[in-house]
């Protein structure tokens, strides 16, 4: 008789070991698919995981197999039009296979990459690796803390608003009851006599007409307690609870001026997607706001921000301001987490610059968590670094990068939010 | 018969229970007695699709040592299913003393029923039975075999790193096909006598290959005759062997992991050569065990209805010109080869007594044990496929030379044909003609300790460039110069591959 064992209930990851060591062994591959990845997609749109792809003659185990040539001969099923001795063409190779060429088989596999699903998680990991969010122990602590109200039972005071009209109608009968409950019973006491000498030939008249005066009186007693009070009034309670903020904010500021191609935006692109993705990691409800700027800030979309082409001067301070406005305005310091990422090459008016460090250092800092430079160029620093990097001397809250290629970016945003210690 | 019709009809589910399989099990295993099928004990566990992949990641192994190439087999398994390019299988079946079969838990009792009979009878009996599997496996060690070399690679991932053991382990899958000595017997082994004879081994291998190698001048005369021989004396085919006995510069751990993966590989061997005999004697007797059950009124047509629809696709045949068609089914293959000899034996044509006379009119189960414990595909076909089978699948065979410009139509279906397409169908299953012959050839001893290896094609049919990669593990391994020479047309060999490369010098070596 054989053994039934059910394995159900047996761990599933058995393959999870020799898994991981094939996402390590092939880690150079994967993460260049992760970071081809980052460009293809839009900012926000993070919620999957990846496709990875890598070519197949970088993973084949190779093996002494039979290469193609040679003379062989195949036994083949389904002989529908051929006689001994048919020649036929030889049918192309690779492409248009089907028409029974089993050597395919032998020679090898083709050149079709090797195509496998990495889970958000995976993707989020190898792309954030050793990174953990800026200031972390300090936001652990004070993190932004909003109030939610909620249900907290019933209170016997409160505004007309709040009142609870089933429980003070319970409680204005539970009155009613025990305030004429004993007059009541005296009052049928008093009927029932009442009755029995009614009905009594000969009885007194004196005595009847008491007893009617008695009842008369009980009965205006009793409609005299009245049907509401406001000791009966009982009212909703409501309490607040501390829930700390999970929404935050994210300023990506680009200039977009003449002097700024596309390639320059698009490795600020993947700088603020890198961010984008960063920060969603720790916040559930995360905004986006773009602001670019030539002299005159704008607030665009996401399209706008990266894809049109502007040109003139550059006037940095213009969007530091603009993004002043809009926080004050909408993102109050008190309930958002506040991020800003912004991305120049360097250029500004001279003059501006030390406009765009009182700005800073006055007006925003004290509110944003992080807020992040980089400075995407192949040329000298100019004032506008200058001043920022002034900025990092005394405050901790900013970090400034400066990014020569692609390649830079993930190394320097690795440099912005590298673990900090405690 | 008539008295068994009484029985009642067993429970047709669709869900199944764990009563429910035990009954059909008894039912199957009487069943499978009546026709005398020889198995080990069965395990049956019942796994989740989950797990069922993680067991196609073990290629069949149920404990495995960790290597990354399991890791992407679990990947390409999981891509393939989660897409649903491909269905899971409804078995595995382990070739283990008690032979352990996993069945889906998904399955209905109908299939449940169905892989009970395929694995547990019709695979277990081929495992126990057939002269290759008795030859070069032993069932009852070899989970024993798993757990000692699970965990003696992780003893050496702890001692060495894991990167070392990796190395090593690369290498030698590279060469796994090349781990089997087919003229001798191997010795079983079992985990106790494992343990204790690796130590031993350890401590003498070395010492052995210290004399091989030694550096101290022997005396003039000794170091004539030493110098005379080849070594080795003659070809060696079993190339994981060779260094594991001869390499000059592995550390017994390493040696001791090379060993790992010729077992392995000699595991392995009878499968890669019984696939059509095992999936059709299989197939044959899940399909006669189940009619048997039907015959005697025991399962329902609903049941019948089911698994019949299951079973015509398992041995579904596409033609050369279909889209599906990915070669021969082993499946559609080994069963109609079964259900044709049984034919012969009870009602043969005059065809079949021309063709098969020792076999025609002849007690079909003595003759179906017979076939099945003493041939391998190459063989059974060679003995078995009779012309009725080539008329069944219109079989054709096609002469590809690539000399010429033209495919011929070497032999089809007919009276010429019957012969040649036995004959190549035969040689298609053969494994020398599909593994290419690559041999030991000669060791420079005295002299820079290179190693060659000579390739003998068949049909003029070259190696694959990958084999270029392939000396390079090669050459981890033996740790001094490895060339590959092919013996060309004119019998004269030349260097195709070598680590470390030399191309410039690819001159005809002597």
């Amino acid at each position: 008789m054989a053994n039934f064992i059910d394995r159900r209930l047996n761990t599933k990851g058995k393959s999870t070991v020799n898994r991981q060591r094939f996402i390590n062994r092939y880690k150079q591959q994967i993460k260049k698919a992760v970071s081809d990845a980052v460009t293809r997609r839009s900012v926000t749109d993070i919620d999957k995981g990846e496709k990875i792809s890598i070519p197949t003659r970088d993973i084949s185990e190779p093996t002494f197999h039979q290469g193609q040539g040679g003379m062989r001969e195949r036994v083949h099923p389904g002989n529908d039009q051929f006689s001994r001795g048919d020649k036929v063409e030889r049918p192309p190779q690779g492409g248009g296979q089907g028409s029974g060429q089993g050597d395919a088989s032998n020679s090898g596999e083709g050149q079709d990459d090797f195509v496998f699903q990495i889970s958000k998680d995976e993707y989020l990991e190898l792309l954030f690796e050793d990174l953990e969010l800026p200031n972390l122990q300090r936001n652990r602590l004070n993190k932004l803390v909003e109030y939610q109200t909620y249900r907290a039972g019933f209170t016997n005071d409160g505004v007309p608003a709040n009142i609870n009209i089933i429980r003070s109608l319970r409680s204005s009968l539970a009155r009613r009851i025990a305030m004429s409950s004993s007059k009541k019973a005296l009052l049928n006491e008093l009927k029932a006599e009442l009755e029995a000498l009614e009905q009594t030939p000969g009885s007194e008249a004196e005595k009847i007409i008491a007893l009617k005066e008695q009842i008369a009186e009980l009965e205006a007693k009793i409609a005299k307690v009245p049907f509401i009070d406001t000791f009966d009034l009982r009212y909703n309670n409501f309490a607040k609870r501390e829930v700390p903020s999970s929404q935050a904010v994210m300023f990506c500021l680009m200039d977009v001026s003449g002097s700024m191609d596309q390639a320059t935006k698009d490795m600020a692109k993947r700088f603020y997607i890198l961010l984008y993705l960063f920060l969603t990691r720790t916040y559930k409800n995360l905004e986006v706001v773009y602001i670019r700027h030539h002299t005159q800030a704008k607030e665009v979309d996401e399209h706008e921000f990266f894809y049109s082409q502007e040109t003139g001067g550059t006037i940095v301070s213009s969007a530091l301001k603009l993004m002043h406005e809009i926080q004050r305005e909408r993102y109050p310091e008190s309930e958002w987490n506040i991020y800003a990422a912004q991305a120049s090459d360097g250029d500004n008016w001279a003059d501006d610059s030390p406009t765009c460090r009182q700005l800073l250092e006055h007006k925003l800092l004290p509110v944003v968590r992080y807020f992040s430079y980089i400075e995407i160029t192949n040329r000298a620093h100019q004032t506008l670094w200058r001043e920022y990097e002034g900025l990092q001397k005394t405050h901790d809250n900013i970090a400034v990068q400066h990014i020569k290629q692609a390649e830079d970016i993930y190394p320097v945003f690795r440099e912005l939010f590298k673990k900090q210690a405690v | 018969m008539s008295s068994k019709k009484k029985r009642t009809v067993l429970n047709d589910g669709p869900d199944w229970t764990f009563e429910l399989l035990e009954t059909y099990l008894t039912e199957i295993e009487r069943v499978a007695d009546h026709y005398r099928l020889d198995t080990y004990k069965n395990q049956i566990e019942v796994i989740t699709a989950e797990q069922m992949m993680d067991a196609y990641a073990g290629i069949g192994m149920p404990i495995g040592y960790t290597h990354w190439s399991f890791g992407k087999k679990f990947i390409e398994t999981e891509q393939g299913y989660k897409r649903g390019q491909m269905g899971l299988a409804y078995e595995i079946v382990i070739n283990s003393d008690p032979c352990i079969a996993y069945l889906m838990e998904e399955n209905t009792i109908t299939m449940q029923a169905l892989v009970m009979a395929h694995a547990c009878f019709g695979h277990n009996s081929f495992f126990k039975s057939n002269y290759l599997f008795k030859t070069w496996t032993d069932a009852s060690s070899i989970i024993d075999y798993l757990v000692f070399a699970k965990n003696y690679v992780r003893e050496c991932e702890e001692r060495y790193g894991e990167e070392q053991v990796e190395l090593v382990l690369d290498s030698c899958h590279a060469l796994m096909n090349y781990g089997v000595d087919r003229y001798k017997r191997p010795s079983e082994i079992s985990l106790k006598e494992e343990k204790v004879r690796q130590k031993e081994r350890e401590a003498y291998l070395q010492s052995q290959v210290n004399d091989l190698w030694r550096t101290i001048p022997l005396t003039p005369d000794t170091q004539k005759q030493q110098a005379a021989p080849n070594f080795p004396a003659e070809p060696q085919e079993n190339i994981l062997y060779f260094i594991e006995k001869n390499a000059p510069l592995l550390e017994p751990w390493q040696r001791e992991i090379v060993r790992i993966v010729r077992k392995m590989g000699q595991y392995f061997y009878p499968q890669r050569q019984t696939q059509v005999m095992n999936e059709g004697w299989a197939t044959f007797w899940h399909y006669t065990i189940l009619n048997h059950l039907y015959d005697e009124g025991l399962v329902s047509d609903r049941f019948m209805i089911e698994f019949l629809k299951n079973h015509t696709n398992v041995i579904a045949q596409p033609s050369y010109n279909s889209p599906y068609y990915s070669g021969i089914n082993p499946y559609a293959l080994g069963f109609n080869m079964f259900v044709d000899i049984r034919r012969i034996c009870e009602s043969p044509t005059e065809e079949d007594k021309r063709w098969f006379p020792d076999i025609a009119g002849s007690n079909w189960l003595d003759t179906l044990h017979f076939a099945m414990e003493n041939f391998k595909d190459e063989s059974f076909i060679s003995q078995y496929m009779s012309p009725n089978i080539i008329r069944q699948f219109k079989f054709f065979s096609i002469l590809d030379d690539d000399k010429k410009n033209y495919l011929s139509i070497s032999a089809i279906h007919d009276d010429l044909g019957y012969q040649e397409i036995r004959q190549t169908l035969s040689q298609q299953y053969n494994l020398s003609n599909l593994e290419p012959n690559i041999q030991v050839q000669s060791v420079a001893i005295s002299g820079d300790r290179s190693l060659t290896l000579r390739y003998i094609p068949i049909n003029r049919i070259p190696l694959d460039k990958s084999s270029q990669e392939v000396v390079k593990h090669l050459h981890r391994l033996w740790g001094f110069n490895v060339t590959l020479e092919e013996l060309n047309e004119q019998g004269e060999p030349i260097v195709i591959a070598s680590c470390p490369e030399k191309l410039s010098e690819s001159e005809p070596a002597a």
